[in-house]
């Protein structure tokens, strides 16, 4: 009996380790089985949106992925179309989004569409954009006391033009107001390409576009760089001062970073990761980061989830200061 | 003189061995992907991309830029021969499309569409050619109110018409806008009539899902009702002689084509617009312009040229802001626009100059592959109208089968498909009720474009709405307008004067 019993309590075991190993085997090597659906949560044209195009070239490039990744606009709403469309898959394996720092504000803005953005699987921060204030070449102006004196001036007739509501282009502008004294009227479009048109037409006064949105406009020598929310002046733009310098720091940066739908399964996960690391770390990217005046390093996991901590509490003071919310 | 010898350069590169392979199989892949319902230009540029990577980024471009052309001309062919727009931009060409078919004349149809196609091609290229960089001042003239102006315009051609019924068409105007305003407001974010909380509504009510409901679903049940199911749509015939015929014919629409050509350019050039908006304003201005505007959506020739010219046209126009801009004109170029930013170059004002090859080379291929799409599209018409001789037991499941198809494949939400059968039956009976359909599916594809460019211009003039008058450009398009939203008022007015004299003559 007990000879009779021993292989069979082994094979048992040996079964049991095949079919560990095996689904660990499995788990290492989780690939998409379909398309992946590749949310960018802006208009076309805009700096997310082009940057999001870029890492779909590279990944299909590069080979990084076996199945392709499709990109989908959703910019309605500031953002929240994508965020609830992204909830609306949660647990599912072949959604991620291309997110910016609406990521923080539409979900404190709008209790009532129910997101936390905490809940979103955190995979990789490919970079921080910068801003810088923008003015048509035409005006003149070329330093932050003119530009006080001109808007000053033209009181609330002044425009910027910006990217969504109480978004990153709101709170800088709500900054301007509160630290100079200004009356600046903020009117919203729905994606940078758009904002940058505006200013290039002479329809809106001012902008305070990422370089990637102006810089075509900028090399066509249209308009003119005022000043940039930065801690150190850009290296693209070394006569352009920082907030810092005329007296009122203001650093403030974009995130550009990618996330996976809420509950999505850790092996995908690692999957993402893995293909947003090979993406940071190509020539393309490299090079693209150099070119749009991009800061920040990569980051993924724990470190990006406490990222987003303090970006929400950064948030939820800004909104506080401009009544948005209580 | 110095355009032409840039244009002869770019055509150097466009007739190299490969790009002109890749410009003949761009076009055929086009054809047949517009002519899928529900696959469009921009599906076919977003799955093609990757493929471009191989070549270099001229040829690139050139292969994506047939692509875009050939979808366009594909697009009318479903909306012709089976009553459902095989992409949003052909969804006017199904208003008389699909009548002319059912009256035996599909070739007649076809041939129209692919002529108009080429004219609106060959148009919107010559001018993209001469006047390229002047024409991105004109793109960058047009703020918000201008677009407002501008849409506006769209809705006074659908209301100044003498011919349909004026009350039923400004229902029909008033239900697409209340649908078009479903969704989340693009200016607070907020939702807006989700129904409670049904989160399929969140994205808008998708304007295929309603055309593709009302021309696709809705005629089916038409054609149930009203054929008993003695269906006998086999007169179709074709013949070269019926095609040269048709030719012929055609020179007597060059007025519309001309028109719509033009139209279509120009709005396509305006970024955001696109060839969908400029294809329905070319219908409804074609119809407006009409000496007998009732004989349209009844098989009306013109009601397939105007909006096919201008859908050629505009997707030349939406190419110029992209290219000048670095603004997408439409969603296939913001799609374009990613591929450029791979290829490593960098749209905007500095491409002209920086980039002569690329851009005379892109140019120039625009020219072969308006020529190749038409001479495709003309072999094939034989091909095409053999469809209409399958009986329509056959039909009816296959039309029934691609509609399903066409309003899952945009935002693969189920929702949408239960929200096209919907629109399905409604649009059957209102139809019953004989109320116009064309002017709901023009709601609902300028109304969220009318509605952000209103706000943004009042949010800039604090509230006045004489920011819409004040400047020049919107205001000459304002005046007209309301000339047009007047015509109804202006047109009853008279017949009460000719009335009266009427009437003192009789005492």
């Amino acid at each position: 009996m007990n000879v009779a019993r021993k292989p069979v309590i082994l094979n048992f075991i040996l079964i049991a380790a095949a079919v560990a190993f095996a689904t660990n085997a499995v788990a290492a090597d989780w690939q998409p089985r379909k398309p992946v659906e590749f949310v960018i949560m802006a208009g076309p044209g805009g700096g997310a949106d082009k940057m999001a195009r870029l890492m779909q070239t590279i990944i299909e490039k590069h080979d990084i992925s076996p199945k392709p990744f499709i990109p989908v606009n959703k910019a309605g709403g500031s953002g929240a179309e994508a965020l609830v469309h992204l909830k609306s898959k949660t647990g599912d394996d072949h959604t991620i989004m291309v997110t910016l720092n609406s990521f923080y504000t539409t979900p404190l803005r709008q209790p009532g569409i129910g997101i936390d953005s905490l809940s979103f699987t955190p995979i990789a921060r490919m970079a921080e954009d910068t801003f810088l204030l923008w003015v048509h070449k035409d005006k003149g102006i070329k330093t932050m006391d003119e530009f006080v004196a001109a808007a000053k001036a033209k009181g609330k007739d002044w425009i910027m033009a910006g990217t969504g509501k109480a978004q990153e282009d709101e709170l800088l502008t709500n900054f301007l107001n509160t630290t100079y004294g200004l009356s600046i009227t903020y009117v919203p479009f729905k994606g940078g390409g758009d904002v940058a048109k505006q200013l290039a037409g002479k329809h809106a006064d001012s902008t305070v576009n990422n370089p990637s949105e102006a810089l075509g406009f900028y090399q066509a020598g249209n308009v003119v760089p005022i000043a940039a929310f930065t801690k150190d002046r850009l290296e693209m733009f070394p006569d352009v001062p920082t907030m810092e310098e005329l007296g009122h720091p203001n650093a403030y940066y974009m995130q550009r970073s990618v996330v996976g739908a809420p509950g999505m399964s850790d092996e995908a996960a690692d999957f993402y990761r893995g293909v947003f690391t090979k993406v940071y770390n190509s020539e393309e990217w490299q090079e693209y980061k150099k070119k749009k005046s991009l800061l920040g390093s990569f980051i993924t996991g724990n470190e990006l989830e406490e990222y987003w901590k303090v970006g929400i509490a950064n948030h939820r003071k800004l909104l506080k200061e401009i009544g948005e919310i209580k | 003189m110095e355009t032409i010898q840039f244009l002869l350069d770019g055509f150097v590169v466009a007739l190299q061995p490969m790009n002109l392979f890749l410009v003949i199989v761009g076009c055929a892949v086009g054809l047949f992907i517009g002519a899928m319902p529900g696959l469009g230009s921009v599906n076919g540029v977003a799955i093609l991309l990757p493929v471009t990577f191989i070549v270099p980024p001229t040829s690139a471009i050139i292969f994506l830029a047939a692509i875009y052309y050939g979808a366009m001309y594909g697009g009318a062919i479903s909306s012709i021969m089976l009553g459902i727009p095989g992409a949003s931009t052909a969804v006017a060409t199904t208003f008389d499309g699909r009548p002319l078919a059912l009256k035996g004349m599909a070739d007649k149809a076809l041939v129209a569409a692919a002529v108009a196609s080429f004219a609106g091609g060959t148009i919107s290229i010559l001018l993209f050619t001469a006047f390229a960089p002047p024409l991105a001042h004109v793109a960058l003239a047009f703020g918000s109110a201008e677009e407002f102006a501008l849409m506006m315009l769209a809705f006074g051609t659908f209301i100044g018409l003498g011919g349909d019924d004026i009350p039923k068409t400004l229902f029909s105007i008033c239900i697409g806008l209340v649908m078009s305003a479903v969704g989340l407001d693009i200016m607070s974010g907020q939702p807006r009539l989700i129904f409670g909380d049904i989160p399929g509504f969140f994205h808008g009510i998708n304007f295929l899902v309603l055309a593709i409901g009302i021309y696709g679903i809705g005629e089916i049940l038409w054609t149930i009702e009203s054929s008993q199911g003695e269906v006998s749509v086999s007169q179709a015939v074709v013949s070269v002689r019926r095609i040269l015929d048709a030719l012929k014919e055609l020179l007597k629409s060059a007025n519309t084509i001309v028109m719509g050509s033009f139209l279509g350019f120009f709005v396509g050039l305006l970024p955001a617009a696109g060839a969908t908006p400029g294809s329905i304003m070319a219908y409804g201005f074609a119809k407006t312009m009409s000496k007998n505007p009732e004989s349209y959506g009844k098989g009306n020739i013109n009601g397939v040229v105007a909006p096919e010219s201008a859908n050629n046209a505009a997707s030349t126009g939406s190419m110029l802001p992209m290219l000048t801009l670095g603004i997408p004109g439409s969603p296939t170029t913001a799609i374009l626009l990613g591929g450029m930013v791979i290829w490593g170059l960098e749209p905007g004002p500095r491409l002209f100059v920086d980039q002569t090859e690329f851009v005379w080379g892109l140019i120039a291929s625009l020219y072969m592959a308006n020529f190749f799409s038409i001479v495709l599209n003309i072999a094939f018409i034989p091909i095409f109208v053999w469809v209409l001789k399958l009986s329509f037991t056959i039909l009816a499941p296959i039309i029934f089968v691609l509609c399903v198809v066409g309003g899952y494949a945009p935002t693969q939400d189920m929702h949408d498909v239960w929200l096209m059968l919907l629109f399905g039956v409604v649009g059957y009976l209102m139809r019953k009720l004989d109320y116009p359909m064309a002017p709901m599916v023009l709601a609902i594809v300028l109304g969220p474009l009318a509605e952000s460019s209103m706000r943004q211009s009042l949010l800039q003039s604090h509230g006045s709405v004489w920011v819409f008058f004040e400047r020049p450009i919107s205001g000459g398009i304002m005046v007209l307008a309301l000339l047009l939203f007047l015509m109804p008022a202006i047109k009853v007015g008279k017949k009460l004067i000719v009335a009266r004299r009427t009437g003192n003559a009789g005492k």
